[in-house]
C-alpha cells in the first residue's frame, strides 16, 4: 500500500479524538498575522481619535471606579494609590475579557468566511488573542506612565521581584480566556443560549474578579469572609492580584493558588481546543 | 493510477431536518453516547433520500450518498445536478469547509475553492490589503501574493481604486478583484461554483479564458459547477451528474448534457388526468421527418396538440416555444382563438401546427407549452421539456460540407451575388 502514503491528506468521516496538524497551523502562519493586523487596522477605522481609544476606555472606567469604590464606597487598597490599583485591575481583566469575547463569537461572526473557505480555524482565536496584545500593550504603557507619576509624586510603591513572572502570568491569562472562548464559542454554534449567557455573565464576573477591591478585603470583611472562595477559586481573581503585588506590592501572590490557576488554565485551554477542533469540522451544518 | 489526484469514497452526508430545539439537544446525547461506547452513530442508520418535492416523516435526510469518484491530475471536471442535488454539499465537503458523516477523501494537492468569491473580503480595508488577506485565507503565503502583486492587480482592472476601501467598490469590481486572487492563487485544485454568473460579459470571456488557460495551459485540476451548460460544455472533459444525493452519470460532457436536459419529465406524448375543469392538454406530439424523432433539416415539422375544454371558454390562446440544447428558445409560436372564434365550447381538440420549411439549425431541441386566456392573462397551464427532437443536416442543403453543431442557431435563406470588378 505504498501509494496510501502519497497522499496530501485525507478528509475522514471517523475522526481520532486530538487531530491538530501543527504542520499545517504553520504553513497558515502568514493568514494569522494578515487576521491580527486586519483586527487592528479595522477595529478604529472611520474614527477621530482612533488608537486613542484604547486610552481613553480604562483612563475613564479608572477614574469612575475610583470615584464608586474607593471615594464613595472606601474600599481599602493598602498602600497603593486607588487609581494605579484599580487601573491594574483593569489592564489585566479587558485583556481576559477581550480574549474571552471575541474568542467566544468565533464561529458566529466568522459564519460567512468558514461556511466558504477552509483554513486552520484554530487561526482566528489565536489571531484575536494576539491581537488584543496591542491593546494590552498600549494599556500597560498607560499603566506605566501612571506608575512613574505616582512615584514622582512620593507614593511608597514599588514593583516585586516576583516581577519576572509576568510574561507567564500574561500567557495564564491568555490561555484562559481561549480556552473558555473556544469552548463557548463551539457550544454557541448549536444552543445560542449560550451567548446570551456570555453578554452578561462576563460583566458578572467582573464583579467577583478582584478587579476593584483586593481579595485582603474579602477575607477581612465580617460578612463577606465565608464566602472568600468565591473569589479565591476564580482564576482571573488570583491573576489579577498576583499582578498587583508584583507591581505594587499590594496584592496576592501565592505559588498554590497560582499553581491552580495555571492546571485550571491549560486543562480548559485543551479541552476548549478538543471542543473547538470538533465543532470547525461540521458548525456550518448547525449554525 | 499514479494520475490520480482527488479521490472520494463512500462520501455520505447526513441532515437534520427542521428546527434546533430539544429534540436535538436529546439526539446529541445519544450521538456523544454511542461513540463514547465506541459503538456508530445510531442516527447514520435512518435518514431518507434526499428529494425536495417528496414529504417526509423522518427527521434525517442524506444529502449526499455514497458518492464515489475520482479526478485525474489535469482534468477539468464539471458537475451538474438539479437545485438541491448536492452540488453545493459535494463542493463543501471537498474544500473540506464541511466533514463528511461518512467516507473518505483523499487528496494529492492542495483544494482551494472559488465558493461565491470574495469571501474574508474585509470591506474596511483596501483593494490591495484585502488581496492579501483573501490570498492568505486562500492558503497563500505572503511572498507567493506579493510576487504576483501586479498581475492580480491587473487581471482585476481595479487599478486605480486598489488603495480604496473595498466598501466603496461596486459588486462588479468586488467580484473582479475576487477573482483576480483567486485566479492567481496556485492550488492543485481549484474548485469553482457559479462564480461566471456574476461580472459583465467582458469579464465572463477573461474568466472563461483564465479558466481554460488553469487548466489547459498549466495542467491544473479544475471541479466546475455550474447551470450554465454553455461554460460546461466549453471548459470540462468529464462530466459527473448527481441526482438525489447520488451520482446518476459519469462520463462525456456533451452526452452528459444531452441526457441532464432531457432527464425524465421529457416525453413525446403526454397524457395528464383530465380532472382539472380549467382547459387543459391531453398530448402533445412533434412529428418528425424521420422516425425516433429525429428530423431533417428544412423538411416538413408538424406539432399536434390534443386539449381538453371542460366548460366554454373564451379567449384560448395556445403557444409553444423550440428551445435548443443549451436551453436557448428558438422560435415561438402561437394561436389566438379571439383571431378565430370568439368563445369555444366545451369539448376536445385537437390544434396543429406545421412548419412547412423550418429553419432550425441541427441539434437537440425540445418544447415549452403554454395555455392561457390571451385576454386576462390567465394561465391554464405551461408545460415544460417535452417533445424533444433532433435536427440532423445530413442529405440535405450541399453535403459535400461538414456541417457542424453549435455553429449557428439557424440558416437563412439569402441571395448570393457575385459581379467580377
Amino acid at each position: 500500500m505504498k501509494d496510501q502514503d502519497e497522499w496530501l491528506y485525507e478528509i475522514n468521516a471517523k475522526q481520532p479524538l486530538i487531530d491538530i496538524d501543527f504542520k499545517e497551523i504553520w504553513r497558515y502562519r502568514d493568514l494569522l498575522y494578515l487576521f491580527v493586523r486586519r483586527d487592528i487596522i479595522s477595529a478604529y477605522k472611520q474614527t477621530i481619535l482612533g488608537p486613542l481609544w484604547y486610552l481613553i476606555q480604562p483612563l475613564f472606567t479608572g477614574i469612575i471606579f475610583t470615584l464608586v469604590f474607593n471615594n464613595i464606597a472606601s474600599i481599602s487598597t493598602g498602600g497603593a494609590p486607588p487609581f494605579l490599583f484599580n487601573l491594574a485591575g483593569i489592564t489585566m481583566w479587558s485583556y481576559f475579557a477581550q480574549c474571552l469575547n471575541n474568542t467566544s463569537n468565533t464561529f458566529a461572526s466568522n459564519a460567512g468566511l468558514f461556511s466558504k473557505v477552509y483554513f486552520p480555524r484554530i487561526i482566528s482565536p489565536m489571531s484575536q488573542a494576539i491581537s488584543a496584545l496591542f491593546k494590552l500593550s498600549i494599556q500597560l504603557f498607560i499603566f506605566a506612565c501612571f506608575y512613574m507619576y505616582f512615584v514622582v509624586k512620593g507614593s511608597e510603591i514599588q514593583p516585586n521581584s516576583t516581577l519576572w513572572f509576568f510574561p507567564v502570568l500574561l500567557l495564564i491569562v491568555a490561555v484562559l480566556g481561549l480556552g473558555a472562548g473556544m469552548l463557548i464559542s463551539s457550544l454557541t454554534t448549536k444552543y445560542r443560549d449560550f451567548r446570551i449567557l456570555i453578554g452578561f455573565a462576563t460583566t458578572l464576573l467582573m464583579y467577583i474578579s478582584a478587579v476593584m477591591y483586593p481579595i485582603s478585603e474579602v477575607r477581612n470583611s465580617a460578612t463577606l469572609a465565608e464566602y472568600t472562595w468565591v473569589v479565591e477559586l476564580n482564576p482571573i481573581a488570583i491573576l489579577i492580584e498576583a499582578f498587583r503585588y508584583m507591581t505594587l506590592s499590594e496584592g496576592l501572590f501565592e505559588w498554590p493558588l497560582l499553581t491552580y490557576c495555571s492546571v485550571l488554565s491549560l486543562v480548559l485551554f485543551f479541552v476548549g481546543l478538543i471542543v473547538f477542533n470538533r465543532t470547525g469540522k461540521n458548525f456550518i451544518d448547525t449554525i | 493510477m499514479s494520475n490520480i489526484i482527488l479521490k472520494a469514497e463512500n462520501i455520505s452526508k447526513q441532515y437534520r431536518l427542521g428546527n434546533v430545539g430539544s429534540g436535538t439537544l436529546r439526539d446529541d446525547f445519544k450521538r456523544n453516547w454511542a461513540r463514547i461506547r465506541g459503538k456508530e452513530d445510531p442516527f447514520l442508520k435512518v435518514g431518507a433520500v434526499n428529494d425536495r418535492s417528496q414529504k417526509c416523516t423522518e427527521d434525517y435526510v442524506w444529502a449526499l450518498r455514497d458518492i464515489n469518484f475520482e479526478v485525474q491530475q489535469g482534468e477539468v471536471l464539471g458537475i451538474i445536478g438539479k437545485n438541491g442535488a448536492g452540488k453545493s454539499t459535494l463542493l463543501k465537503i471537498l474544500s473540506r469547509v464541511t466533514a463528511p458523516s461518512t467516507g473518505v477523501i483523499k487528496s494529492r494537492g492542495r483544494i482551494a475553492s472559488l465558493l461565491e468569491v470574495g469571501t474574508g473580503f474585509n470591506h474596511e480595508l483596501t483593494g490591495r490589503e484585502n488581496i492579501y488577506l483573501n490570498g492568505a485565507i486562500l492558503g497563500m503565503t505572503k511572498a507567493e501574493i506579493s510576487s504576483k502583486l501586479d498581475e492580480i492587480i491587473d487581471f482585476s482592472g481595479c487599478e486605480r481604486y486598489i488603495d480604496t476601501p473595498t466598501k466603496r467598490y461596486s459588486s462588479g469590481m468586488t467580484v473582479r478583484l475576487a477573482f483576480a486572487v483567486a485566479a492567481f492563487l496556485e492550488p492543485e485544485i481549484l474548485v469553482v461554483d457559479e462564480v461566471l454568473a456574476v461580472g459583465d460579459a467582458e469579464f465572463q470571456k477573461k474568466a472563461i479564458g483564465k479558466m481554460q488557460d488553469i487548466s489547459q495551459g498549466e495542467g491544473r485540476t479544475v471541479l466546475f459547477v455550474s447551470h450554465d451548460m454553455n461554460a460546461i460544455a466549453q471548459l470540462t472533459n468529464r462530466l459527473i451528474i448527481l441526482e438525489k444525493g447520488t451520482v446518476s452519470y459519469t462520463g462525456n460532457p456533451l452526452n452528459g448534457i444531452a441526457e441532464y436536459l432531457k432527464d425524465g419529465e421529457s416525453r413525446n406524448l403526454l397524457s395528464f388526468n383530465a380532472t382539472s375543469l380549467k382547459p387543459h392538454l391531453k398530448s402533445a406530439v412533434v412529428k418528425t421527418s424521420l422516425a425516433n424523432n429525429v428530423h431533417l433539416f428544412g423538411e416538413e415539422l408538424t406539432f399536434e396538440f390534443s386539449i381538453v375544454c371542460p366548460s366554454d371558454v373564451d379567449n384560448l390562446a395556445l403557444s409553444f416555444q423550440i428551445i435548443n440544447g443549451r436551453d436557448i428558445p428558438i422560435t415561438h409560436s402561437w394561436i389566438f382563438d379571439a383571431d378565430n372564434e370568439k368563445s369555444r365550447k366545451a369539448g376536445d381538440y385537437i390544434m396543429k401546427c406545421v412548419f412547412p420549411n423550418p429553419k432550425i439549425y441541427m441539434g437537440n431541441y425540445y418544447i415549452k407549452i403554454f395555455l392561457s386566456n390571451s385576454l386576462t392573462k390567465e394561465k391554464f397551464q405551461e408545460v415544460e421539456a417535452i417533445c424533444d427532437f433532433k435536427v440532423k443536416m445530413f442529405n440535405t442543403k450541399r453535403t459535400d460540407y461538414s456541417w457542424k453543431e453549435g455553429t449557428c442557431v439557424y440558416l437563412e435563406d439569402a441571395n448570393w451575388k457575385i459581379r467580377s470588378l
